[in-house]
């Protein structure tokens, strides 16, 4: 058992290192073997690991080897697999081995193939050691691995000067929040001597709830997650991020990677519920993040920018959840998310494709007859992310709100307009993508095609997925036994689990208040793009005050490159010049002036060696002289 | 015989000490033929060793005898040195003249 949970980070990891090393002289073909066949290999060993944890109830501990061995604790190089890790591994591998696939069509023609791949390969194997590490040292090392990813990812095509742009963004933005991941850890091991998730976890549980060290380290790591996961402030990246080839967007941007914040918290579960301080912020950043990328999402025309949006939006929704005390609500939305978000990106890679590459959602329309699997699928994602029972997103989206609804009513209603804005967009897209009549140019619409298999049957896989997904956690109200919640519960430290005491008849209640709202605005989203045929305004018509603010997306870039771009410009101004002016001056002036000495003295070795012994003569003479003299 | 040395005022040693010196010294200076300062060196350092030796039969000790005899030795090696490279040089510039010895003038 050991072996098998060392191997399944290793595989990606070889896959890279061979394809990383070779990727100029490999055909195509091994490439797509290696790098699918390693994360699939993963994802078989990922199973037979969950079934394991699932019977035995057990974690499964393995220390590779002892890494830095101080006097009184030591760190390990150690993965864990327990309910957490184990359903993450299955989402990452599972999840990223239909992404791979997919990728196999969608990048077929690239010249950047084995490189795509190499990558993909590197960021399967940091997100395993993110979600396998047995402490927060390992994960902090997936959590930079990961970013690195991510950069060279969004990067990918780097000849294209804005998108290195994006991806610089997205690197220094996550750097915001790795610093306060790290000085989390400082706290954590300064309080409890040990990054070891036992070790923390168990000292903790002795400190009282609102302990003043544990408020400072939980915020701090949730520092981290704002900044992995796009949160208010840090979330500007993830749009940019879109620069990347949309199966990057699909596997890094909205399944696997911009969660880790959500399984770093549930992880950290025994301290974030002693510290309910950190847990409001949590709440209150993730409602604010929900409703405000929602309402930016509602404007936007990029078919991956809305999605992009969509995504900071559910996963503010998660840490609304994590807020609440939803932990396993949290996990079950970041379950669900990935099969529908995954689904959607990939759908709209898809379409993309048929495109040659248009990503206006004004160029597009009445795509359904040319690309009907493609239309079909972004169907069910579509109505997955928008809560419509029986899919996914019903249940786990109702989850959350369920807890919010139980803790604080505020939250509640903000979360239930938040639900009803994503219905309104992601239909607004879906209308505008695939009713219609077709708005491009006639060359688009000649070239307009299906997908190939290898991206279809993924997309086949995903939505399937999407609707059935839900199962894995159906509510006691529905006759499910909450099955993912047993699961996960051992984990919770004990005594310190939110139970939600609603009654069933309130719940149906909340239910039907969210599905009839949900179900509205996807009618108002009919009569409007569909039957009035509306199309958005092109890019620099005038647009009233309100809809202005939101189709430039609030002006947060812009306010962000007032209050520290222009700011930190002009210090680096006045630096550089004190650098020219004066450092440089300084330093040259020395230079020169010893050059200048060097041209006054060199004359003196004229090279005539009776010159020179006349003067080591008389300088011994004067010696002397000078001796006797005193 | 070591009677008679005594006998001789030690002044008289250090004035041929100096003499010789001094010639050597303005042999150096002056001439331009690497082989005559050579030789010009040899009698600064052989004059040294004259006083060397005339002191130690002054002061009864022999220990300095013995180590002139040693400098002589030293000397010997020495001159196989430079003539050695002397003959480089002859090699190299068809000449001993010290003022062709300028190349590495910075």
């Amino acid at each position: 058992m050991n072996t098998l949970v060392a191997l399944v980070p290793i595989l990606p990891l070889l896959s890279f290192i061979v394809l990383g090393l070779n990727f100029k002289r490999l055909p195509k073909v091994v490439t797509s073997l290696m790098a699918c066949g390693s994360v699939l290999v993963s994802f078989v060993l990922a199973v037979v690991l969950f079934f394991h944890v699932k019977e035995a109830g057990t974690a499964v501990n393995v220390t590779l080897f002892e890494w830095l061995p101080t006097a009184s604790s030591s760190m390990g190089f150690s993965f864990v697999v327990d309910p957490i890790s184990s359903l993450m591994i299955l989402i990452v591998t599972g999840v990223g081995f239909l992404i791979h696939v997919y990728s196999i069509g969608y990048m077929f023609n690239d010249e950047g193939f084995n490189r795509f791949f190499a990558y993909m390969n590197l960021f399967v194997f940091s997100m395993l050691v993110l979600v396998l590490g047995s402490n927060y040292l390992m994960m902090f090392i997936g959590w930079e691995g990961v970013g690195l990813c991510s950069y060279l990812l969004i990067g990918f095509w780097f000849k294209n000067h804005d998108y290195n742009n994006a991806a610089k963004k997205a690197f220094i933005m996550n750097r915001i929040g790795d610093l306060g991941f790290l000085l989390g850890m400082f706290v954590l091991y300064y309080q409890f001597g040990s990054l070891d998730y036992q070790t923390v976890f168990a000292k903790a549980t002795l400190l009282e709830s609102g302990n003043m060290t544990l408020t400072i380290a939980t915020m701090l790591l949730f520092v981290g997650a704002i900044g992995k996961s796009a949160q208010i402030p840090l979330f500007t990246w993830l749009p940019d991020a879109m620069a990347g080839p949309t199966p990057v967007s699909a596997l890094i941007h909205a399944a696997t990677m911009v969660t880790a914040g959500v399984y770093m918290v549930v992880r950290s579960q025994a301290l974030f519920v002693l510290a309910p301080t950190t847990l409001m912020v949590i709440a209150i950043v993730g409602i604010i993040t929900a409703l405000f990328a929602a309402t930016i999402a509602i404007f936007q025309n990029d078919i991956k920018k809305v999605l992009a949006y969509s995504t900071v939006s559910q996963l503010g929704y998660m840490f609304v959840g994590l807020g609440m005390g939803a932990f396993t609500g949290a996990m079950f939305h970041l379950t669900t998310h990935a099969f529908f978000k995954a689904l959607l990106f990939l759908a709209a890679g898809s379409v993309i494709h048929a495109m040659s590459g248009e990503q206006d959602i004004r160029k597009m329309g009445g795509l359904r007859k040319a690309v009907p699997i493609t239309w079909l699928v972004f169907l069910i994602g579509t109505i997955a992310i928008s809560g419509i029972p029986p899919f996914s997103g019903f249940f786990s989206k109702d989850e959350i709100l369920l807890h919010a609804f139980e803790h604080n009513k505020i939250i509640w209603v903000l979360g239930i307009v938040g639900s009803l804005m994503t219905a309104f967009y992601m239909f607004r897209l879906f209308f505008l993508t695939f009713a219609g009549t077709f708005r491009g140019s006639d060359t688009q619409k000649h070239h307009l095609h299906e997908s190939p298999k290898s991206m279809t049957v993924p997309l086949a896989i995903l939505a399937i997925l999407s609707v059935f997904g839900g199962l894995i956690n159906i509510p006691g109200v529905f006759g499910g036994s909450s099955e993912l919640h047993m699961f996960l519960s051992p984990m919770y430290s004990a005594g310190k689990e939110v139970i939600v005491e609603v009654s069933h008849s309130t719940e149906i209640l909340l239910m039907i208040i969210a599905v009839l709202g949900a179900i509205a605005m996807i009618a108002f989203a009919w009569f409007r793009f569909v039957k009035m045929a509306a199309i958005p305004i092109s890019n620099d018509a005038k647009r009233p005050l309100f809809t202005n603010l939101l189709y430039h997306k609030y002006y947060i870039d812009e306010v962000y490159a007032f209050l520290i771009e222009k700011p930190m410009l002009w210090l680096s101004g006045i630096l550089h010049w004190f650098d020219v002016q004066i450092v440089d001056r300084a330093v040259n002036s020395l230079g020169n002036s010893i050059l200048w000495l060097g041209t006054k003295a060199r004359p003196l070795q004229t090279g005539n060696i009776g010159f020179y012994m006349i003067v080591m003569v008389l300088s011994i003479v004067a010696f002397m002289v000078f001796g006797l003299m005193i | 015989m070591v009677d008679t040395i005594q006998l001789m005022p030690i002044s008289y040693y250090l004035s041929l000490c100096s003499l010789l010196f001094a010639i050597g010294v303005v042999g150096v200076l002056i001439k331009r033929n690497a082989l005559v300062i050579f030789m010009s060196i040899e009698l600064m350092l052989n004059s040294i060793n004259l006083l060397l030796a005339a002191f130690s039969v002054y002061h009864n000790n022999a220990a300095g005898q013995i180590l002139v005899i040693f400098i002589m030795v030293v000397a010997a090696a020495e001159v196989a040195a430079g003539l050695s490279i002397l003959v480089v040089t002859y090699r190299k510039n068809n000449s001993i003249d010290m003022n062709l010895l300028n190349q590495l003038k910075g």
